[in-house]
């Protein structure tokens, strides 16, 4: 938001109404908000550490502001990168164009942990796969918005959004009286209508649309009780479902009803024990017949996963240009291949400038930050490179832009932030005029990911 | 609405009024151990309350058959080991409610999330420090914060009518099994009844059911096994008799018929036993014999809960 020392237009009237409250009125706001969260419970879990496993996120009040203008560019662009995932989705699972005419390497596809065989041949409705896709986006000029990430999977965060919003406007009624600021609390509206629309060739009235749950144990499952709450449909596990005929069944208090389409929020190997993982507890026997003989809908389809793998990543842009004949809009930061022999040659010499991480790792696990790094961490991380290179890419650190944020001592300071937009694929495509704004807390960080100290903030778009 | 939310609500229930009893029973222990030389029916007085918690095996195996005062608090307040223990009825309440929280408003899930908060506090500080009839009323109160939460927010829907078959089935069976333990255990030989032991007793029983006053109220005067009976098996003013619970049931099974348009075999049960009991005089009870009587409504309760589970919350296939 910084324009050199100066403040970006936009923000000007957030500035001024700091500036013109008390610092223990703003230090009252922040502990109200706390609170709010903590009775909402939204928390989410930190794997790989004892103790308590539930955590609050920390909240920050100062939003992230986009004007229209900037808005509607970054919309273009996640939206066209919606569609040529989708595009490469229906493709490798069909004639596999891209792998044919050389664009993309054929191992990188079909020897893909997430390319799943058993959805070749699959006609999912409407050719999409991939029916919400959280991209990351992290800005460095005012016109260069680079993507980090595409999530084609079950992107989480969206209830981050949504509640946010939430509770801006309930604490600070007043800013949004005198702003026009897009709203975002359509989403869930949006999203039932997106499921609705990709209702199975078999459905024949009013599609059922159901939250598929591992369980009120998962890190994620505030998000899926609040989605299903916020769009009116059930949340149901692996156990409320079966499968009889040529049909999936919720078990309900009135006898068996009919389930048209499943927004699933459990990965690929547990949706089906006769098809895939046959330990898997959370899934439905049977259910991926019942998906191959178009009777019911799973978002995000099965095998989704290939195409946000961030090997394949790299080819997105070429993607853009196979199957829409566009120029991409949004650019893909710079990846070196360690599989690649130059490529790895290069990554090892500068590794202290370097971000490296796992091909398949998320969340921010696992990586490393060349510049935050000591000589003893990088020299370890080079010989994790060196034994399984494939399993690694890098990518340049970049100067991120920043964006206010309270800070304990300080009052406002500039911190780093990274945006995921969350944009809907079905019968339409539709970005929401929002997303999850994360920042990092600490100064000169880079790193976002909750699990490591990030926060959220709420994401505003002003009207023109 | 999926069978699992309607078991999961039904459970809950079920739970927090089962507190609510060993809350209340626990309370009777209090009171009896205040009382020198009652001791001269069962075991003890401690044994006769394990006893009517329906968890005498499970005691024995773990504290051995002297059936001390703190190893009875232990068991029926703390034990983990002990399905039915206060502090196990709350947690399973908890987790049902937990894995059903969109079907529950937010006013319930504090009253529920707060007990489960509060009780984590309870066991963190010292033994000593945790007072018995502290406990008791503080358990009955998280019993009626939740109850009241769900009169005055919840939707009057068919979740609403799962919640309640839950309250009704467990207290109906509550009161049957403190009734018939006072009845058949406590007093073993008939040549007591009537002493001062019996009226103690009696007393007791109602203390422990909220009922003291309530009876003095409707009936006065001296303590029979005959007003007794009446009150708690067939004066359906009483919230707790066994009538009144029956009657709730009818309702509610009555509204689920309603909205979904069917009946079931829990249906035909419940109509069964409600007419008896509405037709039931003392004295058949009493010609019966109380015990078998009781046995036999513990029995056709039960089997009312199971068929309440295969009509509607295992999922009708």
């Amino acid at each position: 938001m910084y324009d050199g020392k100066q403040v970006r237009p936009a923000y000007r009237q957030l500035v001024d109404w700091v500036e013109s409250t008390s610092p223990e009125s703003l230090a009252q706001k922040k502990q109200e908000a706390e609170a709010l969260f903590r009775r909402i419970g939204i928390t989410f879990a930190v794997y790989g550490e004892g103790g308590d496993t539930e955590r609050l996120i920390p909240f920050d009040m100062m939003p992230r502001v986009f004007t229209e203008a900037e808005w509607r560019k970054l919309e273009r662009g996640v939206k066209q990168r919606a569609r040529a995932l989708n595009a490469f989705l229906y493709d490798v699972y069909h004639r596999a164009e891209i792998v044919r005419a050389g664009v993309v390497p054929a191992d990188l596809v079909f020897r893909n942990e997430a390319y799943e065989p058993a959805v070749v041949g699959i006609e999912p409705p409407g050719r999409v796969y991939s029916h919400i896709v959280g991209i990351d986006i992290v800005r460095t000029g005012p016109e260069d918005f680079f993507v980090l990430e595409d999530n084609c999977r079950t992107p989480s965060g969206v209830s981050y959004m949504l509640e946010n919003r939430e509770i801006m406007m309930r604490m600070f009624p007043e800013l949004f009286r005198s702003s026009r600021i897009l709203p975002v609390d359509d989403y869930p509206q949006r999203l039932r209508r997106t499921l609705a629309s990709v209702a199975p060739r078999k459905c024949d009235g009013e599609p059922v649309s159901v939250i598929l749950s591992p369980g009120s144990f998962n890190s994620a499952y505030y998000e899926h009780s609040f989605l299903a709450d916020q769009m009116g449909i059930e949340i149901v596990e692996g156990q409320d479902l079966f499968v009889q005929g040529e049909f999936v069944y919720m078990r309900t208090t009135e006898g068996p009803r009919r389930v048209d389409v499943i927004y699933r929020r459990i990965d690929d190997s547990f949706l089906d024990p006769l098809c895939f993982r046959p330990d898997s507890m959370l899934g439905v026997p049977g259910l991926m017949n019942v998906y191959r003989s178009g009777g019911v809908t799973i978002c995000s389809a099965p095998g989704a996963g290939v195409a946000d793998d961030k090997a394949i990543y790299i080819y997105v842009p070429d993607m853009i240009r196979f199957y829409l004949g566009e120029t991409p809009i949004l650019k893909n930061v710079q990846t070196w291949k360690c599989g690649d022999p130059s490529d790895r040659k290069y990554v090892l010499e500068n590794l202290k400038d370097l971000v490296v991480k796992e091909v398949h790792g998320s969340g921010g696990y696992g990586m490393l930050v060349g510049p935050k790094s000591t000589k003893e961490q990088i020299d370890a991380y080079a010989e994790r490179i060196k034994a399984d290179p494939g399993d690694f890419i890098a990518q340049p650190t970049l100067a991120l832009s920043t964006c206010p944020t309270f800070e304990d001592s300080e009052g406002l300071a500039p911190r780093h932030v990274d945006l995921r937009p969350f944009c809907l694929v079905g019968q339409e495509v539709h970005l929401c005029a929002g997303g999850l704004t994360r920042v990092a807390l600490k100064e000169g960080s880079l790193v976002v990911n909750s699990s490591q100290g990030g926060g959220v903030k709420d994401t505003w778009v002003l009207a023109d | 609405m999926l069978s699992r939310t309607a078991e999961n609500l039904y459970w809950l229930t079920r739970y927090m009024e089962r507190a609510d009893t060993m809350a209340r029973l626990l309370e009777v222990g209090y009171r009896m151990a205040l009382m020198p030389s009652a001791g001269e029916g069962y075991r003890n007085e401690w044994a006769s309350l394990v006893a009517a918690a329906g968890s005498s095996a499970g005691f024995e195996a773990k504290f051995g058959e002297d059936f001390r005062q703190r190893d009875v608090e232990t068991w029926l307040f703390f034990d983990r080991e002990n399905p039915s223990s206060v502090v196990s009825c709350i947690e399973t309440a908890r987790q049902n409610g937990r894995a059903v929280r969109t079907a529950l408003t937010s006013e319930m899930w504090d009253a529920l999330n707060g007990a489960y908060l509060d009780l984590r506090d309870i066991e963190r500080r010292p033994r000593s420090e945790a007072l018995l009839p502290q406990l008791c009323d503080w358990t009955k109160r998280q019993g009626s914060l939740l109850r009241g939460t769900t009169e005055g927010t919840h939707l009057q829907n068919d979740g609403f009518d799962f919640l309640n078959l839950g309250y009704y089935l467990e207290r109906g069976d509550n009161t049957a099994r403190l009734l018939d333990v006072k009845y058949y255990v406590l007093l073993p030989t008939t040549s007591m009844v009537g002493g001062a032991v019996d009226t103690y007793q009696w007393s007791t029983l109602l203390r422990a059911l909220s009922a003291y006053r309530a009876f003095h109220w409707s009936y006065r005067g001296d303590y029979t096994p005959r007003k007794v009976a009446h009150f708690l098996i067939l004066n359906a003013s009483f919230p707790r008799s066994l009538l009144h619970c029956q009657q709730q049931i009818a309702a509610h099974l009555g509204r689920l018929a309603a909205a979904y348009g069917t009946r079931t075999v829990a249906h035909d049960r419940m109509q069964v036993m409600l007419g008896e009991l509405s037709e039931a005089r003392v004295e058949d009870v009493i010609e019966e014999g109380l015990h078998e009587f009781l046995s036999r409504f513990i029995h056709q309760n039960a089997a009312l809960g199971q068929d309440v589970a295969h009509s509607y919350l295992f999922g009708v296939q």
